[in-house]
């Protein structure tokens, strides 16, 4: 190379976002940890809002902590593009060469290593307080694996559409909850299923669809989104 | 060259003001003519006996519901593609219009479910996904009135819309996937009708007459939204004081 940068190859670009990224996020682990506190503490107010029957609790343990894996995933949205986008970094990543598709994509799964993933590696303690079976434990943590990356896909393009907006917050709930409620029926119902011996296959084929739908189309609607809202 | 010359906010404007009377003459009519088979010429059906006649406003409400979020999308997608003022008005005049629809088939869908299922609401696979095709209008409502800039509102708008729009088919086949509660389709392309010929006439009817009060009442807000956006323009200023 004579006097000009080597321009860094998509896949290079890639890997640089995503361990900036984890990087950043390790610096700041108090905000990762905050996320995964709060499923916690979400899953375990509904024993206390219904009841300690552990009948009762069994049933509705494969709903309580979908729906806490939901709130706690859009709630860590608002770091998404956020502090990039105060301090002038998101600009970089759209004038970069690299496709924003790509880049954005490097950040969602970024995000959801440290957003999603934690939540995945708890849930079967949060089931066992729920007196979950071990089949039931883990058709939970597979169904969770397939489905939180979605929601983290499906976020970005919330994230990316409120970005910088008064109440953005408030916003972000309202625009991404009705798109996560195909995710969270199939993922609860794997479990359901599973549990009522019609074996979870079906859901989890559907999540899988779903995930593989998202991780196609909501990166390219991110970037797009993203460019309305900087411009 | 013609066709596009309606596409100007200022040529468009006196043309929906033409228009929308018509289409609202239109919808009092076949309104009258659709209620009237509904409630006297349809005969009562043996297993529902009166409380069906609901469906002559419920299906109706529902289908244009659903089509009225793909209009919705359709113009707001031209408008994030081509750059066209007046499609992203239109989107923006269509959503309102939309969230009555699912509003009204949900609200109809709670009275006709208690006396068939004994219960107001079910949380069945069609109920559920008509409420959140209400929740994404509501979405799409709060995105862009959230948002300063028009233009940026037109567009944020039309992204969330679009993907919005990932939503209505899964409305469409959810009778199929989820098995639940609610009655298989009534009406069906590929089989013969499962109701007497007077009942469809009648909820055909009904669903023109809403989809002419939709077409008129999005001509009505657009042009209020033309008049908002443009209220600096030297023909509305013009056209204002008549």
């Amino acid at each position: 190379m004579t006097g000009a940068t080597q321009r860094s190859t998509p896949s290079q670009a890639f890997a640089t976002v995503v361990r900036r990224d984890l990087l950043l996020a390790m610096r700041r682990r108090a905000e990762v940890l905050t996320t995964l506190f709060f499923f916690v503490i979400v899953v375990s107010l509904f024993p206390l809002g219904i009841g300690p029957e552990m009948d009762t609790l069994r049933l509705i343990a494969p709903g309580v902590v979908w729906v806490a894996a939901l709130l706690a995933s859009m709630l860590a949205l608002q770091r998404l593009f956020a502090l990039d986008y105060a301090d002038g970094t998101l600009e970089s990543l759209l004038l970069a060469p690299q496709p924003l598709g790509l880049l954005v994509a490097a950040k969602v799964l970024a995000h959801w290593l440290v957003s999603g993933l934690p939540l995945v590696i708890i849930a079967p303690l949060l089931g066992l307080q729920f007196d979950l079976p071990g089949e039931a434990l883990a058709i939970l943590v597979v169904s969770l694996l397939l489905g939180t990356p979605t929601l983290s896909l499906i976020g970005g393009i919330g994230a990316a559409l409120t970005l910088g907006l008064r109440g953005g917050g408030v916003l972000v709930s309202l625009l991404v909850l009705p798109l996560y409620i195909p995710v969270l029926i199939f993922g609860a119902g794997a479990v359901e299923a599973g549990s009522s011996g019609l074996g979870a296959g079906a859901h989890l084929s559907l999540l899988g669809a779903f995930f593989a739908l998202a991780a196609f189309f909501a990166p390219w609607a991110t970037a797009v989104a993203l460019r309305i809202s900087v411009e | 060259m013609r066709l596009f010359h309606f596409a100007a906010p200022n040529t468009f404007y006196p043309l929906a003001g033409k228009l929308a009377p018509w289409f609202f003459g239109l919808a009092a009519v076949l309104c009258v003519i659709g209620l009237y088979i509904g409630f006297f010429v349809a005969p009562t059906d043996f297993q529902q006996s009166e409380a069906y006649r609901i469906i002559f406003i419920h299906v109706p409400s529902a289908w244009m519901a659903m089509f009225l979020y793909v209009v919705m999308a359709f113009w707001a997608g031209i408008g994030l593609a081509f750059n066209t003022r007046l499609s992203s008005m239109m989107a923006t005049a269509i959503a309102p219009t939309g969230a009555l629809m699912a509003f009204l088939a949900l609200w109809t869908g709670a009275l006709w479910g208690k006396p068939m299922w004994g219960t107001w609401w079910v949380w069945d696979a069609r109920l559920t996904s008509t409420l959140i095709l209400l929740f994404l209008y509501i979405g799409f409502m709060s995105l862009q009135a959230a948002i300063d800039d028009p233009r940026r509102a037109d567009k944020a708008g039309a992204v969330i819309a679009l993907v919005g729009v990932i939503n209505v088919p899964i409305i469409y086949f959810s009778v199929k996937w989820w098995n639940t509660l609610h009655q298989g389709a009534s009406v069906s392309l590929t089989k013969s009708p499962s109701m007497a010929a007077t009942m469809l006439t009648g909820m055909l009817i009904m669903a023109l007459a809403f989809w002419m009060y939709s077409i008129g009442a999005v001509l009505v807000r657009v042009r209020a939204v033309i008049l908002e956006r443009e209220r600096r323009a030297d023909w509305v200023r013009q056209a204002v004081r008549g």
